[in-house]
């Protein structure tokens, strides 16, 4: 098979996934996979980082907390961006399951957000002196939280599911501009006391960047985030689909 | 569009809903402020521009849910969606007349007001001139969110949960231009953004908001 070909069947079986049917039996199937690869992957690298590694010359043993840090901040952006692209294309193509996955990943994207927000003033505290600075990720990451809350909050204000699905994904797609315009409109406000990026793939090029010692189990524990939160996700977008089917049954059984 | 601009404006000013309240409230927040945080005029002084922003921001949020609210609930929303005028017009229209009510008259008075926090005539003008600026997005945004929540029963607290994230980054900019002009540096940076943000706010927010309604009709 050519890789042309190859790209062309991953779309058409992806598409398919929006069938209702095909996607409960593809996620039937995978879902216990991906929970076992999830709990391999978080347990030997979360393990990893906190017993494993030395603590680091000027922050100590504070340092471990960057395993759960960076991959839930990692994973609180993907989650909010998952919600964009999931409800653009229940806008464009009308298909159920794409704007149920945006819903199912809002909560655990809120709780990623949470998980950020926390571990950093955890960290905070003792290197900083400060649970809370008013600094621009931080920041950012707050305004990401409130843009969760108000998307939850508005699928449960709505009572007609369809509606509701149409004016989150409005919400969600307005949303992402004004997120994107706050995340720069905050570097002009204040001064970061955030540092820099310092994991990159390109690892051992920059002087900065963190030491392989600390950046392996790192980037076992940001895959076994990432697994972590898709299979949250085929959960929660299975739980949806079913609680679809259970009320399209009780309006039947009503009518009849 | 004109007629339903002029309709609103009328119907807001004779309710008594429109001009009074916003500016009321804008004032109350004003003149309780000293009253909370002490006299001292250099410290009034240095808090004054960004309470200016925040009183207007607020008093803008407290007049959004009966921009659309009346009119869906006596149909008249129905009979604008037939009529030839598309949704997109309504929401303009009804955007201008909210600013027209609560946006202007806060920002013609917010250099008066400005006098009692100590600002002086230049940081005044700079303040008027960013409020001018800022407060069509921010009606802009408030009408989209209260397309957003039409249905929604008691939506108030909703609707203020949706926009308050929307209004970020015009209130950075806002109080920031100010800030810049009674520190005596340059103010036109944070102003441009803040016409930017209207401009980009006038090109794209109809679409969605008349998507929005067309949602809530059906």
């Amino acid at each position: 098979m050519s890789i042309q070909s190859g790209i062309k069947y991953f779309w058409s079986s992806f598409w398919q996934l929006a069938n209702p049917k095909i996607f409960m039996g593809w996620s039937g199937l995978w879902l216990p996979w991906v929970i076992a690869c999830t709990v391999i992957c978080l347990s030997t690298g979360l393990i990893w980082g906190f017993f494993f590694t030395p603590d680091d010359v000027r922050q100590g043993s504070t340092v471990k907390i960057i395993y759960l840090h960076v991959p839930s901040a990692l994973m609180a952006i993907n989650g909010y961006f998952l919600i964009v692209v999931g409800s653009l294309f229940w806008l464009i193509r009308r298909q159920h399951v794409s704007v149920l996955a945006a819903k199912a990943a809002a909560p655990v994207g809120m709780t990623m957000t949470l998980i950020a927000l926390a571990t950093g003033a955890i960290w905070g505290q003792p290197m900083w002196g400060t649970y809370w600075v008013w600094d621009p990720r931080l920041t950012s990451f707050l305004i990401l939280f409130l843009f969760y809350i108000g998307y939850l909050a508005l699928w449960k204000a709505i009572e007609d599911e369809d509606k509701a699905a149409d004016l989150t994904s409005v919400l969600a797609l307005v949303g992402a501009v004004f997120a994107v315009l706050s995340r720069y409109a905050v570097l002009f406000w204040n001064q970061g006391l955030h540092q820099g990026t310092t994991v990159t793939i390109a690892d051992g090029v920059n002087q900065e960047n963190i030491s392989s010692v600390f950046f392996q189990p790192l980037l076992l524990s940001m895959v076994g985030f990432g697994l972590l939160f898709f299979a949250l996700l085929l959960v929660g977008t299975r739980t949806e689909v079913r609680a679809r089917r259970l009320k399209v049954l009780e309006a039947f059984e009503r009518a009849h | 569009m004109i007629q339903v601009f002029r309709r609103d404006v009328v119907l807001s000013i004779r309710s008594g809903g429109g001009f009074g309240l916003a500016l009321i409230f804008f004032l109350i927040v004003v003149v309780l402020v000293p009253f909370a945080l002490g006299p001292d005029q250099s410290l009034l002084a240095k808090i004054g521009p960004g309470l200016l922003w925040l009183g207007a921001l607020l008093a803008c949020l407290l007049s959004l849910d009966r921009i659309f609210g009346m009119d869906y609930e006596d149909g008249t929303l129905d009979l604008l969606a037939t009529s030839p005028l598309p949704l997109e017009g309504v929401y303009l229209a009804k955007s201008a007349a909210h600013w027209l009510t609560t946006g202007l008259p806060i920002a013609l008075a917010a250099p008066v007001l400005g006098v009692l926090l100590n600002l002086n005539f230049y940081v005044s003008g700079v303040l008027c001139l960013s409020l001018l600026l800022g407060t069509p997005t921010l009606s802009l945004i408030g009408s989209f969110g209260a397309t957003l929540t039409l249905g929604v029963k008691r939506g108030g607290l909703l609707l203020s949960l949706l926009v308050l994230p929307l209004y970020i980054p015009t209130l950075i900019f806002g109080a920031l231009a100010v800030h810049a002009a009674a520190l005596g540096h340059t103010f036109e940076g944070p102003l441009i953004f803040i016409s930017a943000i209207s401009l980009g706010a006038i090109a794209i927010l109809p679409f969605f908001s008349a998507a929005a309604l067309r949602i809530n009709l059906s």
